[in-house]
């Protein structure tokens, strides 16, 4: 009998604990999405949606893109940014969100929309406004972003700001842009003889300079493309642009890319592949693996932002001083793209007040936050990088001069990329899904010897029309 | 006092012999009954349930939903069956369907007889059996990821192992990721290095528990090594062979790891677009929900008709 009694005692236990341990394995796989308007947003600040934060509000705003532990000189300017911008809004707190890794992978942001569960000011890419808006996510700023709030709202690069808006309304506010240029190896370049500070300005000059490099051998290829993944589709948009091509025609209809210069990028890309044998034997190459060949000298020059060299740098162990950057070739036009904040939808205007406050603080001041230049140097992190480049006017003129007085690397490897801007251009309507169709173009050529290259447009152009009449 | 329930059920009648008048005649009190006899077990049950419930049965009930759903600017609406016309018209729908397919005849081509002939060559061995058995098994505790490394290795036209040893034999240099012909079949090559240990285990186990005496009156009537296999081996593991058919096709329908890894999803030319590689992309590159659970949709139905189909044919055949 109490033998009986204990072992149904026991059994009680275990099961309140299984149970209880399951709840508690159930609550933890909850979602903890901010509060829409979190008891203490009501800090009592003016109603006016164009004033200032008053710095007596007291509101607590969440941020994701905090640096992590592992970047330890990035947290602690973080901290220091957030103890200066406290001296002005004593009672704003700042409570950063940080993930290793990228801030933003594209499958978690999805999700982070679909379930509401984005910080009160969380961080995107340009193209990002469209998916975005699908999920009423972002709150229209246009009221509360002014020259009194953005004190340098008027040297913003008005293309930059104008990827930010929708129907005239500004859904963001930018951290970084970039625009796509030829990233070339210095020292493969001396080696071919040829000259590092004069990057080739034209497709005909990158073959050449390709073709050289090549001749090196050792396996070493001249000019690099990505053929995988939807970033070849990316990059023939690129070399489209360049030589003043089209993706899709003004409509957003149609296919504008199967015509002579579509023909152009094929057969030049052929050439080098198949003729001159300048691109390398291994091709359904993607985003990171260009990187890692020209970190390792294995590659001469392909097209890439300017954040690409930070990354080889501070990831790959690169040096700085071995890149150097130009123009893209062709110079007609380039994609842009770039990364910004934008403000939850929903939450309180005291909130939205302090999150513009905090941004201008710390992306939009020169000489401040991210552009503390001084600092930047002082705590052994890169400074030189030619991004971001959103400035105009006076504060670029400001924060070209910081940047080369601080310089952590020869800031003339970019002198050309520099001196030769080349107008950014968005991407195309349903961008994605027509790489996803153009991947096919550059993977046909690349690793096909014998690919028809009028039968290889013609059929990318038939599947992106048939993705265009079904938006 | 209350016994176990397992020990109550073995005592007793079994259940559907019991008369069902009982049942009827006080049958909130039997319930009850029953409830409290076996509060235990429902007690246990709750954590399993609560799991599947959450991780697995919501997520199908929602994935249906979304198949015939839409999101643009925050408002979800109902849109009947465009999702599917989406799916339908996107020009890699066919293409996807095609190589999945062609994935998974090489797939069982492969994957399914080379397994099964490994373990008929280790169940003949005497001596280090565990050896061999460790052997094979190894490739299936490595990280996927550490594998299709290894095979990018391999494969790499530059400088891959397989060109330079095929070399030696003057076989001339192959595209093998690179070549739209050659792309699936060098996946699949990768695919059932990484995965058959599993199966080969499993079939060794099926052969090692046919009786020895078959054999020896095979032996005895003159039967050969191959007569052999075909009269006792293979009907003696019929019911496994099935069973392993049926997991394999099903499994080689959903791939996917293998192609994203090794050409970058797509490949060639979309030579190894596969549907679950296109159900990834409408998800998360697309940022299209409805068209991703709609494309799995159809493979569900697809997958789900072919396997009552088979348990159908199998039961006929064992009638």
């Amino acid at each position: 009998m109490r033998s009986a009694r204990f072992r149904r005692t026991r059994r009680a236990s275990a099961v309140a604990l299984v149970s209880a341990l399951t709840l508690t394995a159930l609550a933890a796989c909850g979602t903890s999405s901010s509060d829409n308007d979190g008891g203490a947003s009501d800090g009592g600040g003016s109603s006016d949606p164009s004033a200032p934060l008053d710095p007596k509000t007291k509101v607590t705003i969440t941020i994701d893109c905090m640096p992590p532990a592992a970047k330890a000189a990035e947290l602690k300017e973080w901290k220091e940014d957030v103890k200066e911008f406290n001296k002005t809004y004593p009672n704003v707190t700042i409570e950063g969100r940080s993930t290793p890794g990228q801030c933003l992978e594209p499958p978690r942001f999805t999700a982070m929309l679909k379930a509401k569960s984005q910080p009160d000011v969380f961080y995107t890419y340009f193209t990002d406004l469209p998916q975005v808006l699908d999920h009423d996510g972002a709150e229209d700023i246009t009221a509360y972003v002014n020259d009194k709030t953005v004190p340098a709202l008027k040297d913003i690069d008005p293309n930059v700001l104008g990827t930010l808006k929708h129907d005239g309304k500004l859904y963001g506010l930018p951290t970084s842009n970039y625009t796509m240029g030829l990233l070339i190896n210095r020292k493969l370049f001396k080696q071919a003889g040829l000259d590092p500070d004069a990057p080739p300005r034209t497709w005909a000059e990158v073959r050449t300079a390709a073709k050289k490099i090549a001749d090196l051998g050792d396996g070493i290829a001249g000019f690099g493309e990505y053929s995988a993944a939807n970033t070849g589709g990316w990059h023939f948009t690129a070399q489209m642009y360049s030589i003043g091509g089209e993706i899709v025609d003004a409509s957003g209809k149609k296919a504008a890319f199967n015509n002579e210069l579509g023909k152009q990028v094929v057969k030049n890309l052929r050439a080098m592949r198949w003729e001159d044998d300048s691109m390398g034997k291994t091709q359904l190459l993607k985003w990171g693996d260009l990187q890692k060949q020209i970190a390792t000298d294995k590659l001469g020059m392909f097209l890439a932002a300017p954040d690409d060299i930070a990354y080889m740098a501070q990831q790959l162990g690169a040096k700085y001083e071995n890149f150097g950057m130009g123009p893209i070739p062709g110079e007609k036009a380039t994609l842009a793209g770039g990364n910004s904040y934008m403000i939850k939808k929903g939450i309180s205007s005291d909130k939205i007040k302090a999150a513009v406050a905090w941004l201008n603080f710390k992306n939009l001041t020169v000489g401040k936050g991210q552009f503390d230049w001084e600092r930047t140097k002082a705590d052994g992190l890169p400074v030189g990088v030619p991004q971001p480049n959103f400035w105009l006017n006076e504060s670029k003129t400001k924060d070209d001069a910081a940047r080369s007085e601080h310089a952590t690397m020869p800031v003339e490897n970019f002198k050309t990329f520099m001196d030769n801007p080349v107008a950014g251009k968005a991407e195309p309507p349903k961008a994605q899904e027509i790489y996803k169709v153009l991947d096919n173009v550059m993977s046909g050529v690349l690793t096909n010897k014998d690919a028809d290259v009028d039968k290889l447009l013609s059929t990318a152009e038939s599947q992106v029309n048939q993705i265009l009449a079904n938006q | 006092m209350s016994a176990p329930s397992l020990t109550q059920s073995k005592a007793g009648p079994p259940r559907h012999s019991q008369p069902r008048e009982t049942s009827r005649a006080t049958p909130g009190g039997s319930f009850a009954k029953s409830l409290r006899r076996n509060l235990t077990a429902h007690g246990f049950l709750i954590g399993a349930v609560l799991c599947f419930a959450f991780f697995s049965w919501y997520p199908m009930v929602r994935e249906f939903f979304l198949a015939f759903q839409k999101t643009e600017a925050g408002e979800t609406t109902w849109v009947g069956l465009d999702n599917l016309r989406t799916v339908f018209n996107d020009p890699a729908f066919w293409q996807a369907w095609r190589n999945t397919l062609l994935f998974t005849v090489l797939a069982l081509v492969l994957g399914f007889v080379v397994p099964f002939v490994v373990a008929i060559v280790i169940n003949e061995f005497h001596h280090g059996q565990g050896y061999l058995r460790l052997l094979v098994y190894l490739p299936v505790m490595l990280p996927p990821v550490a594998s299709v490394l290894l095979f990018k290795y391999l494969y790499d036209p530059g400088y891959g192992l397989l060109n330079e040893v095929l070399g030696i034999f003057g076989v001339p240099e192959q595209q093998w990721l690179q070549d739209a012909d050659l792309s699936m079949l060098s996946v699949v090559i990768a695919a059932t290095w990484m995965n058959m240990g599993g199966a080969a285990l499993i079939y060794l186990a099926a052969l090692q528990s046919i009786p020895g005496e078959l054999y020896e009156a095979a032996e005895l009537d003159g039967a050969g090594l191959l007569r052999k296999i075909w009269h006792v081996t293979i009907p003696q593991t019929r019911l496994i062979l099935s069973l392993m058919l049926l997991m394999q096709i099903i499994a080689t329908m959903q791939v996917f790891v293998e192609p994203f890894l090794l050409t970058g999803g797509a490949g060639p030319e979309g030579s190894t677009t596969t549907v679950v590689y296109l159900i990834y992309q409408y998800a998360f590159n697309f940022n299209n929900y409805g068209a991703a659970a709609a494309l799995g949709l159809l493979l569900l139905v697809l997958l789900a008709g072919f396997s009552a189909a088979y348990v159908r044919l199998s039961r006929a055949e064992d009638e």
